[in-house]
């Protein structure tokens, strides 16, 4: 399975190196949307670093469900996973895997464009990585299991979103309220949301490990 | 001889379509069937069940020796199907995509160097992106992608479409160097006057169901010079080292392709 993984993650990865719509689309897709919520709520930094921690996931998250499409829009179609001879818990975990690189080198980005454009100041810097490992392994998952379950159907662009984002709600909360907890120095109240993430992360992976082999037959 | 491929009464359902409608075929390892009949008479579909990518409604059906109801992802790793669309990644390059075929395949790497001299592939298309391929070069690529698996049984689906004369010969010797160390093949092809020289079995398709041909070689049957010289073996075609997983390999004796 992990053999398997690592050579679908580093497929993937090849081919998002050479498309570059991770770094052309998907990323300045991000950024656009932190500099829109900037004009829409106001150019006063207050209220802005108020709400970074909200409009920073939720900016993550619609970034999430383009990287989702893409690891998918990229296969060949038609039978070639279940030809390929490959794992089919290998392809979920590689899928995972190389769609949780891109989100954390997105994360990395969208925190420089929060600091930059929203002036926030960054503090309780372990708390803030743990929710970006425990968010970054929960989006990723439940978005190759999500974009596999609507793999199959010729509407996917518009009705991923649709399943998906709803299912991230959790994740959304959640993570907010970790980095406000960080950012505002309790970190003592980011211990719940924190483990709240992790369970998502972990119900979400071993669902995915468990269901892809079976999905994808049917998909 | 064992059987490479067995329907019984097969029927297998797209939507709530009866796609085959109660096919019965025996097929012998080593042997090359050619499937001929109309758009939309069930080869495509007769191929995907049988590389266990169908689900049989009903009758019964198996495959080198696994029932398609309840082993049809065990049939898949020793199984080349080779599809109407290309199964490659058009970001990739076309030495990229064959390498990633043979890793996903868990075979040793040391088989895609011949099988990119064999297609064809050795020169400058190798570091060729796909998507800069023609549909030719993409054929191609294909079939090299499935060559370094070394499958048992061979399942193409209008394996000539889109290539150019020398690509054809090139397909038709490789069909008979395959055949001739134990690999069996299903070809469907709506060109039976290539196949049918090779040493096929043909059958026709129609309606869901399949029957013999009738009796006599195709209109306009014969091949070209050098596809006629593989196929009688009066040439012995180019070398490329990979073992075949045919009748032969299976009785524990590795075969090398000549």
């Amino acid at each position: 399975m992990w053999r398997d993984a690592i050579l679908v993650a580093q497929k993937d990865l090849r081919v998002e190196l050479r498309s570059r719509v991770a770094t052309n689309q998907v990323v300045p897709f991000a950024l656009v949307v932190l500099v829109l919520f900037a004009f829409a709520l106001d150019p006063s930094t207050g209220l802005l670093r108020q709400a970074a921690p909200g409009l920073y996931w939720v900016a993550v998250c619609f970034a999430a469900v383009l990287a989702t499409q893409r690891s998918f829009s990229l296969e060949p179609g038609g039978d070639a996973l279940r030809c390929s001879g490959l794992d089919a818990a290998g392809v979920f975990l590689g899928k995972a895997i190389a769609v949780a690189l891109q989100l954390a080198l997105l994360q990395a980005v969208l925190t420089a464009g929060v600091v930059v454009l929203y002036g926030v100041s960054l503090r309780g810097g372990i708390i803030l990585l743990g929710a970006g490992l425990a968010t970054t392994v929960g989006l990723a998952a439940s978005g190759v299991l999500y974009g596999l379950l609507t793999g199959g159907i010729q509407v996917r662009e518009t009705l991923l979103p649709l399943l998906l984002l709803p299912v991230l709600a959790p994740v959304l909360l959640s993570a907010t309220r970790v980095w406000s907890a960080a950012l505002a120095g309790t970190p003592s109240f980011a211990d719940p949301w924190l483990s709240l993430l992790a369970v998502f992360a972990a119900v979400y992976t071993a669902a995915g490990i468990v269901a892809f082999p079976a999905l994808m037959e049917v998909s | 001889m064992a059987s490479a491929i067995l329907l019984q009464q097969a029927i297998a359902l797209a939507g709530r379509f009866p796609a085959l409608a109660g096919v019965d075929l025996a097929v012998d390892e080593g042997e090359l069937i050619l499937l001929s009949g109309s758009n939309g008479a069930g080869k495509t579909s007769l191929l995907r069940l049988c590389a266990g990518l169908l689900e049989i409604h009903s009758g019964r059906a198996s495959v080198l020796g696994h029932d398609l109801r309840r082993e049809r992802r065990a049939i898949r790793s020793r199984v080349g199907y080779l599809a109407h669309s290309s199964h490659l990644y058009d970001d990739l390059t076309v030495e990229e995509n064959v390498r990633f075929a043979a890793r996903a395949g868990r075979v040793g790497l040391h088989t895609v160097e011949p099988a990119l001299e064999r297609l064809g592939l050795a020169g400058r298309l190798r570091t060729l992106p796909l998507s800069r391929c023609s549909a030719g070069q993409r054929r191609r690529a294909s079939l090299a992608a499935l060559l370094v698996r070394q499958p048992e049984l061979w399942l193409l689906d209008e394996p000539h479409a889109g290539l150019d004369a020398d690509g054809r010969d090139l397909l038709d010797g490789l069909l008979v160097e395959l055949r001739a160390h134990g690999a069996t093949l299903v070809v469907a092809s709506h060109e039976p006057e290539r196949v049918w020289p090779l040493g096929a079995r043909w059958l026709v398709m129609a309606g869901g169901r399949l029957r013999p041909a009738a009796s006599g070689a195709p209109a306009g049957g014969g091949l070209s010079a050098s596809g006629a010289a593989s196929a009688t073996g009066s040439e012995p075609a180019r070398g490329f080292g990979l073992v075949a997983r045919g009748a032969a390999a299976t009785r524990g004796e590795p075969v090398h392709v000549a």
